[in-house]
């Protein structure tokens, strides 16, 4: 397939920074929706605000870009005037976790019928490079000269223990395996989350003395196992990939259809 | 194989050569992405999957003798 039929070209090449993750996870992006036959009329995609965010530029779906860790209360909203859409929400980790972190987990609790992207780097990117929630103990940062002492969120526990009913962690280095969450995600009906790892070397690659973004890509291969493996079960201290959460609920949409019939049954000429 | 690479959207990141398993294809520092071992290319895709600039494109051509 060509994904370049998926993009408004006009705007492209993009301003991702050589060698940024982003750029790999639209492009896997762009073949699940191409896998799932959707229509490029039926997709909206919603961001907020940072370097990830500017995907919605790129893609030729309908698109939001919208406010700082608001966009999937946006997205909220156009999922239950228009619940026939697909809705697709790329984030930053700041923007899902910082900022965006209480609509986060209201959004899981009520298992909207959203899938959320969560683009891990680990900083914020477009401000410069500082620490996020989910940048953890040790990391460097402009705003963690001396490394961060502050914990870090698991987004697939916090997603769990929210409500989500799909949650699938990869990286930008398994590109198959994101393609095929990618797909899970949007094909589940309910709050889908797919957290991927994905590299910034101009930030944290910089900060963290990673090396360039094929070294970025090596790390993430060799830092991180698939749930249920031998590789896994042997060094504990590797990060798990791999579908953490994937069950049926009913989904908000379909609790409001159901409570809007009801009501039309009691009161026919409201 | 064919192997096309749209130069005007590549970023010279590296990252298509340094995972390229047959080393087809090669990055010099400060240029753009060549594929220089066409024969050597297998069509597996994984190019064309992790490069972050959509510059790549793989098509598997049928030779017919
Ligand atoms: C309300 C508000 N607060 C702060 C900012 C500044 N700001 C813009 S992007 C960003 C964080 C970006 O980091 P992340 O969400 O991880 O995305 P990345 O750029 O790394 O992809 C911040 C703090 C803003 N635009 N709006
Ligand atoms: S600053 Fe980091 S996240 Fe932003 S475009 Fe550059 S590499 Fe990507
Ligand atoms: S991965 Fe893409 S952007 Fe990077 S060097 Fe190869 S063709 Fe260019
Ligand atoms: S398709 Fe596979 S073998 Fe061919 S150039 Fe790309 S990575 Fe190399
Ligand atoms: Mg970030």
């Amino acid at each position: 397939m060509n994904v370049q039929n998926y993009v408004r070209k006009r705007f492209l090449p993009h301003l991702w920074c050589p060698g940024c993750g982003h750029g790999t996870v639209l492009n896997a992006l762009l073949r699940s929706v191409d896998e799932l036959g959707l229509s490029k009329e039926d997709i909206v995609m919603v961001t907020g605000i940072g370097c990830s965010a500017r995907m919605a530029g790129y893609v030729d779906f309908h698109t939001m870009h919208t406010l700082h860790g608001r966009a999937l209360a946006f997205a909220t909203g156009i999922k239950m005037s228009r619940p026939e859409l697909n809705l697709i929400v790329p984030m930053g980790d700041g923007d899902a976790l910082a900022i965006g972190g209480n609509h986060f987990i209201h959004a899981s609790r009520r298992n909207l019928d959203i899938t959320a992207i969560i683009m891990n780097n680990h900083i914020y990117g477009m401000t410069g490079g500082q620490f996020s929630p989910l940048s953890g103990p040790g990391t460097t940062a402009t705003t963690a000269p001396r490394g961060s002492i502050d914990p870090a969120f698991d987004a697939m526990d916090l997603a769990k223990a929210a409500g989500a009913t799909y949650a699938a962690r990869t990286t930008t280095f398994h590109v198959r395996e994101l393609q095929k969450m990618l797909t899970g995600a949007i094909s589940h009906k309910g709050f889908s989350v797919v957290e991927v790892f994905s590299q910034c070397p101009t930030y944290y690659g910089r900060k963290n003395n990673t090396g360039d973004a094929p070294e970025m890509l090596k790390a993430f291969r060799d830092e991180t196992a698939k749930i249920g493996s031998k590789t896994l079960d042997e060094n504990p201290e590797l990060i798990p990939r791999g579908v953490f959460v994937d069950r049926d609920a009913v989904d908000y949409g379909e609790a409001y259809a159901e409570l809007c019939r009801n009501a039309a049954k009691e009161a026919p000429r409201c | 194989m064919q192997i096309i690479i749209k130069t005007d959207w590549c970023k010279s990141c590296g990252i298509c050569a340094a995972f390229c398993p047959t080393g087809a294809l090669s990055v010099e520092p400060g240029e753009k992405a060549r594929a220089t071992d066409v024969e050597a290319c297998t069509g597996c895709g994984l190019c064309e999957r992790l490069c972050p600039d959509l510059a790549i494109e793989i098509i598997k051509v049928e030779v017919s003798i």
